[in-house]
């Protein structure tokens, strides 16, 4: 019982840092795989330069944040341009924005973004019913959206027969023409929450920017992944030279998909570290605690200890076996924790599914094996206390003891 | 040339016991013969125990010779007393000292364990349960057993490794007389088939008649009262 109460400790230390490696793991892979689905040779163009925002924006270079040309329509066609850019596949230029939808008095608000029919391709949509913005569409900036999935259920209760139905976007009437397929969540929030216009419309009547042919992201596929850095190339000497700008001071910033993988690669590793390292103070609690039962089961088996002695058991004889019980303890402990922390890892993982989000722990076998050994460890470090003192009891005393 | 089993020479047992120092021994000669029945007795604070615990090898003396089967015991550090222990002494303890964990064929078998031995353990145990009665009793744990059973199993863990001497401390205490008397005669018959020496501590005169000889302590010493065969000088 009592033992058993202390086999707990390290259960609980071991099944938390399996459990917790293996959130974090599952994390990672999921964010990793959302990256990669966006597809491995997108590029965004962006205006803006992140330097030029907080580096050398002081009154004495006399360049500052201020001076930032947007990008524009003209940007993107430049872009576009296979003689000077050979990497680039296909530009799909956008605005963005927030809209609020409306329905017979529903009423949603959705991310509003004016496309082109290139963005189909670009960002790897798919249709659930209907068809995307063509170049007619864009032509006679037509007063046509096509909805997320989510938008579409806000909306109307459900993803599919609505196309054909008008609704109202700020207050103005737009035809459905189709509906996409969900994505499930991303990297940057549910992309199935989101409305697509004609980029003319947006331009024209509902996203106003500054600058006339002002555009917010410019979507860029690469002709194949390895294109990619080539591309990136290609597409700041083209936007420097029409912006003027000199090497050093990009009024622009282009993102790549690896990008984002580093950045969330090095936040998920340093939130796994955080969990591994919570839960292996609980497996060090779980160590202290075997100290502790073995330090009252060596006061309790004094009488036996002096009788094993008596018998002729040499110190070496009794200090192996405290050892070997402590360790034993602590690596059936180990054992149970990892079922256990496996048990968890599930559980969440069924739970993450259930609501909806597509997340699987993975229980590594390094998490295993790391936390296995280390309970073994733990089990010999504060085993070799009680089991040294075992060992040095005189014969004698032990004998006589009650 | 008498074959000596036990050759104390001037034991002397000084311990401390908080500031005060105690003379448990203060400088006891006697032999014992091999094969011979000796009953050690005294009252209580006589140095009965501490002599039981030298001439057990669980302890030490301060000063003196002992040499036990032909070893000089009296300088050897900790470990060559557990082996000395292992070898040549056998105890009988009166409450048994029975591992409740193990059967009585696992507590019989502790000691072979602790010489190392591997193969044929177990038959040996058995032979030795054999011995004191208990054939049918071998994987009983000792809460099963009655208080002579349990005894009996102590008295086959004693002699199981053919030790040179059995030591034996109130071997009766804790039985009612009946019983107490089949576990004398056991030990007795022991002494009679295998002339294993046998040295029981006790203070029941009744117990010490049964010996061929009693060795009697007072205040640490052999008391001058009684010869050395233990009858009382007139």
């Amino acid at each position: 019982m009592r033992s058993g109460l202390t086999v707990l400790g390290i259960v609980i230390g071991v099944a938390a840092v399996i459990a917790m490696l293996a959130v974090g793991n599952g994390a990672q892979a999921s964010i990793t795989g959302s990256i990669s689905s966006i597809g491995t040779n997108l590029l965004f163009v962006f205006s803006g330069s992140p330097e030029s925002q907080q580096g050398p924006g002081g009154p004495g270079t006399g360049r500052s944040g201020n001076n930032i040309k947007p990008l524009t329509l003209s940007d993107a066609n430049a872009i576009a341009d296979p003689f000077a850019a050979p990497s680039v596949e296909q530009v799909a230029p956008t605005l963005e924005g927030n809209a609020l939808l409306t329905f017979s008095g529903e009423n949603t608000t959705a991310t509003l973004t004016g496309a082109t029919p290139e963005y189909f391709s670009v960002r790897n949509l798919q249709m659930a019913e209907g068809e995307f913005i063509n170049s007619e569409h864009i032509l006679g900036r037509m007063s046509v959206v096509v909805l997320g999935p989510e938008a579409a259920i806000s909306l109307f209760g459900r993803a599919d027969g609505v196309v054909g139905e008008t609704i109202r976007i700020e207050g103005q009437p737009f035809r459905i023409i189709g509906v996409l397929t969900a994505r499930g969540g991303g990297a940057f929030g549910s992309e199935d929450n989101s409305s697509y216009i004609p980029f003319t419309t947006a331009q024209s009547r509902l996203i106003r920017r500054g600058a006339r042919d002002q555009v917010d992201v410019i979507y860029v596929q690469a002709v194949s992944a390895e294109a990619v850095p080539q591309a990136v190339e290609e597409i700041s000497s083209i936007i420097r030279q029409r912006h003027r700008t000199p090497v050093g001071f990009d009024d622009f910033t282009i993102f790549t998909q690896a990008d984002f993988l580093t950045i969330f690669e090095s936040i998920t590793g340093v939130l796994t570290i955080f969990l591994g390292g919570i839960a292996g103070i609980s497996l060090l609690v779980g160590g202290i605690g075997i100290m502790n039962i073995m330090l009252v089961s060596v006061t309790e088996r004094t009488r036996e200890i002096g009788l094993r002695k008596a018998l002729g058991a040499r110190k070496k004889d009794i200090l192996l076996q405290f050892l070997t019980e402590s360790s034993l303890l602590s690596l059936i402990g180990g054992i149970i924790g990892i079922m256990f922390g496996w048990l968890i890892a599930y559980i969440v993982g069924q739970v993450a599914v259930a609501s909806g989000t597509n997340f699987i722990p993975i229980v590594g076998t390094d998490a295993i094996i790391l936390s296995t050994s280390f309970s073994a460890i733990i089990g010999l470090f504060f085993g070799i206390y009680p089991a040294s003192r075992a060992a040095n009891l005189e014969p004698v005393e032990a004998l006589r003891y009650e | 040339m008498t074959d000596w089993v036990v050759q104390a020479k001037d034991l002397v047992k000084t311990y401390m016991m908080g500031e005060f120092e105690v003379n448990a021994l203060r400088g006891v000669s006697f032999n014992i013969k091999r094969g011979e029945v000796v009953s050690i007795m005294g009252p209580s604070g006589s140095g009965k125990s501490t002599m039981m615990n030298t001439l057990g090898c669980l302890d030490r003396p301060t000063s003196g010779e002992y040499i036990l089967d032909g070893e000089s015991v009296a300088d050897m550090n900790d470990d060559q007393l557990a082996s000395v222990r292992n070898r040549k002494i056998g105890f009988v303890f009166q409450s048994f000292n029975l591992l409740s964990r193990l059967t009585a064929l696992g507590n019989v078998e502790l000691p072979l364990r602790y010489a190392g031995m591997s193969e044929g353990r177990r038959a040996k145990a058995q032979a030795a349960l054999e011995a004191v009665g208990l054939k049918d009793r071998m994987t009983h744990r000792p809460y099963e057993l009655s208080g002579g059973q349990q005894q009996r199993v102590a008295i086959a863990r004693s002699l199981v490794n053919d030790p040179a001497i059995i030591m034996a401390d109130e071997p009766t205490g804790n039985l009612d007389s009946k019983v107490g008397k089949e576990i004398m005669s056991l030990l007795l018959n022991l002494n009679k088939e295998r002339g294993t020496t046998l040295i029981i501590v006790t203070h029941d005169p009744n117990i010490a008649e049964q010996t061929q000889r009693v060795i009697r302590l007072r205040d640490g010493e052999l008391d001058p009262d009684y010869d050395e065969n233990g009858k009382k000088k007139s």
